[in-house]
């Protein structure tokens, strides 16, 4: 059981690691979806692993789970799905406003690029404010 | 006393609700809200400040719940120092929302904005470890939302980066909790420091571990390289009043990594070892040098700005480092020094945005701008404040952490790089501001025109009164450089002394469940606190 839930934290670990290191926007949230997945497994090991133990302390009950990791996995999960619906909200609007998913900053770099589009990308235009925010 | 501990962390949280609930669409109601709450959590801190400054530790248990099973609120001198620090910094910040508009440039900014404090302010006063990680994802969510404040494509572009390597920082956060726990089987600061000398050394490789991962996720907040990535862009692009209020941001960090690392895991452990004359203290001159370089290489007035920031967190760092008394409560005065420099440069930034014709912030000539001497003599104060020039604070920082590191066995190298990316910074500040407001002249005949119709609209004197109080506060700073700084060798004493911390958390009396089933483990009545914690995240 130590070697499966090892192997599945370093593989979902792994997994997105490689995804975040994406360039598109849509992979790297999957990535860190899939880290966060793998941290709350890992939360879980931190209690020691116990297999069909009551987490709670009762008279009469001798061997039980520990039952802290439970609450800090329920916490932990609650703010990792809040923090990637944001993420999405703000990648779909940052996609829709650019009509360019590319993490990178990829018109700074690109060699052709007017550099005038980019300090004129002012976000103080009125006409943005309707953006997702 | 102790129950006012937690009003700073409660009003915040309750004046955005009440803000997005019921002054949703009334602005003025909303300025006010949000004014008259940090105004109160201001006068509520400023008492604490007295409470704490002659060595007393508040301590406020939620729920009455003894530690180390339910979640504790700690006001020492240091917490109680950064929290009067942060709420100093908000009212000119907030004073300047309010005078330039930008609070209305999009939704919900005084609500972020309370949220924003809130997280900031809990992270400052908790004394538990899984809470200190609620409150930062409380302040990167905020810090989220006000930072694509208004929109914009550049602006969400860079804050989706930004979101995302604040995700895998927040993830990084949770291994080295669960490490912590694995280890040590709790997650109170003060407990962590009970249990922590116990662990046998043959034993400590899980502890070690934990330790470097937390150091890596408060680096990450200190921006310290080469985790600072994400703060040149997201610093620069940010909503002026946005940045601004960020300057705290990067001293969470940096308070975090102090307060952990002389409780918790203080310097003089056996497992944590070479932690901050090998790794933080070389990682914090690089910052340092880095920072300033980009100071003379930026190509734009607010990115400039923000590797400033890079650099002074380097200095601050380069303090804490050492690690002595002095150094920490010279790291303090920088702290204390620097939050103001660094807001007070991003509003300057901002008004000459709207003011010098096109908005534009690069070292193109541009016609000058309208009451340019007036801004000019307070980027000249604040560049001179930034860089640690005398006569005004950021000099005596320098002073008294090249002082702190005048013990150090690597002395040399801080006082070179600490000397030489000073006079790298100095020269491009005065680059950026000969630039911007020397060489200002016509290029056309016809600049008036086009530059008055850029102008978002006229502004009141708000803008500018807000950034006299932040340079005020730098002189005042300076001025009563003394007095502060004997209140902070006392907190780095208190720091330096931890077992009254550590005693009170631990041996003040709360509510405990009794429960009389045998165990096999040690762990007992962890379902308490973990009730706790349930509460907080959802």
């Amino acid at each position: 059981m130590e070697i499966l839930v090892a192997s599945a934290v370093g593989i979902l670990t792994a997994a997105g690691i490689y995804l975040i290191l994406r360039k598109r926007t849509f992979p790297v949230i999957l990535g860190t979806a899939f880290i966060s997945y793998a941290v709350n497994v890992f939360l879980f090991a931190s209690g020691r692993l116990a297999v069909n133990q009551p987490p709670v302390l009762q008279k009469g009950v001798e061997l039980y789970t520990d039952p802290l990791p439970q609450a800090l996995v329920l916490t932990a999960i609650v703010i990792a799905f809040g923090m990637t619906a944001v993420v999405v909200m703000i990648g779909v609007g940052a996609y829709l406003s650019s009509q360019d998913d590319h993490i990178d900053d990829q018109d700074e770099l690109a060699p052709g690029a007017d550099p005038s589009a980019l300090e004129h990308a002012d976000p103080i235009d009125p006409s943005q404010q309707g953006a997702p925010s | 006393m102790s129950h006012w501990v937690i009003a700073p962390v409660l009003l915040p949280g309750m004046m955005a609700a009440i803000i997005i609930l019921i002054a949703r669409y009334h602005p003025m109601l909303q300025r006010t809200f949000s004014l008259a709450t940090v105004g109160l959590c201001l006068a509520i801190a400023l008492g604490l400040l007295v409470g704490v400054a002659d060595g007393t530790i508040f301590l406020y248990q939620l729920g009455n719940w003894a530690a180390p099973f339910g979640i504790v609120l700690v006001a020492d001198r240091l917490s109680v120092l950064f929290v009067v620090l942060t709420l100093f910094l908000a009212i000119p910040v907030l004073l300047y929302a309010i005078g330039s508009g930008w609070d209305m440039r999009g939704r919900h900014f005084h609500a972020l904005f309370q949220f924003q404090l809130m997280g900031i302010l809990g992270a400052f006063l908790t004394g538990d470890a899984f809470n200190l990680f609620v409150f930062f994802e409380i302040l990167l969510l905020a810090s989220y939302g006000l930072m694509i404040h208004s929109g914009g494509s550049t602006r969400l572009r860079v804050g989706v980066q930004y979101v995302v390597f604040n995700l895998l920082g927040s993830t990084l956060f949770l291994f080295a909790l669960g490490t912590i726990y694995a280890e040590l089987g709790t997650l109170n600061i003060a407990d962590i420091a009970a249990r922590v000398s116990e662990v046998p050394a043959e034993n400590s490789g899980g502890v070690r571990v934990a330790a470097v991962l937390l150091l890596l996720v408060f680096a990450i907040k200190a921006a310290i390289l080469p985790l600072h990535f994400w703060l040149p862009a997201t610093y620069s692009t940010a909503p002026a009043p946005v940045a601004a209020l960020f300057a705290i941001m990067t001293k969470v960090g940096a308070y975090s990594i102090i307060r952990f690392y002389t409780i918790a895991f203080p310097p003089d452990l056996e497992v944590t070892q070479g932690l901050f004359d090998t790794w933080l203290l070389p990682g914090a001159l690089i910052t340092l040098s880095v920072g300033m370089i980009g100071v003379l290489g930026a190509k734009r007035l607010d990115r400039l700005v923000a590797f400033a920031v890079i650099g002074s967190m380097g200095m601050l760092m380069t303090s804490v480092s050492v690690f002595t008394p002095e150094g920490i409560a010279a790291a303090l005065f920088y702290a204390v020094h620097s939050t103001p420099a660094t807001a007070a440069l991003f509003l300057l930034v901002d008004v000459v945005r709207t003011r010098r014709a096109g908005g534009d912030l690069t070292w193109a000539p541009a016609p000058p701008m309208v009451g340019g001497a007036l801004v000019a003599g307070l980027f000249f104060a604040a560049a001179i404040a930034m860089a640690g020039l005398p006569p005004l604070s950021g000099f005596v920082g320098k002073v008294l952490i090249l002082d702190a590191a005048l013990a150090d066995p690597r002395m040399a190298w801080v006082w070179a790089v600490i000397l030489a990316s000073s006079l790298i910074a100095v020269v491009g500040f005065s680059r950026a501001g000969s630039v911007i407001f020397w060489k200002a002249h016509a290029p056309t005949s016809a600049f008036s025109g086009t530059s008055q119709e850029k102008r978002p609209e006229s502004q009141g004197a708000l803008p500018m009164v807000a950034i006299g109080t932040l340079m005020s506060a730098i002189v005042l700073v300076t001025v009563f450089a003394g007095p502060i700084n004997r209140y902070l060798n006392a907190t780095a004493a208190q720091l330096f002394a931890p077992e009254p911390y550590i005693s009170i958390v631990l041996d003040t009396p709360g509510k405990v469940i009794e429960y009389k089933g045998k165990t096999d483990k040690g762990q007992k009545d962890e379902a308490e606190s973990g009730k706790e914690e349930e509460g907080h995240g959802s």
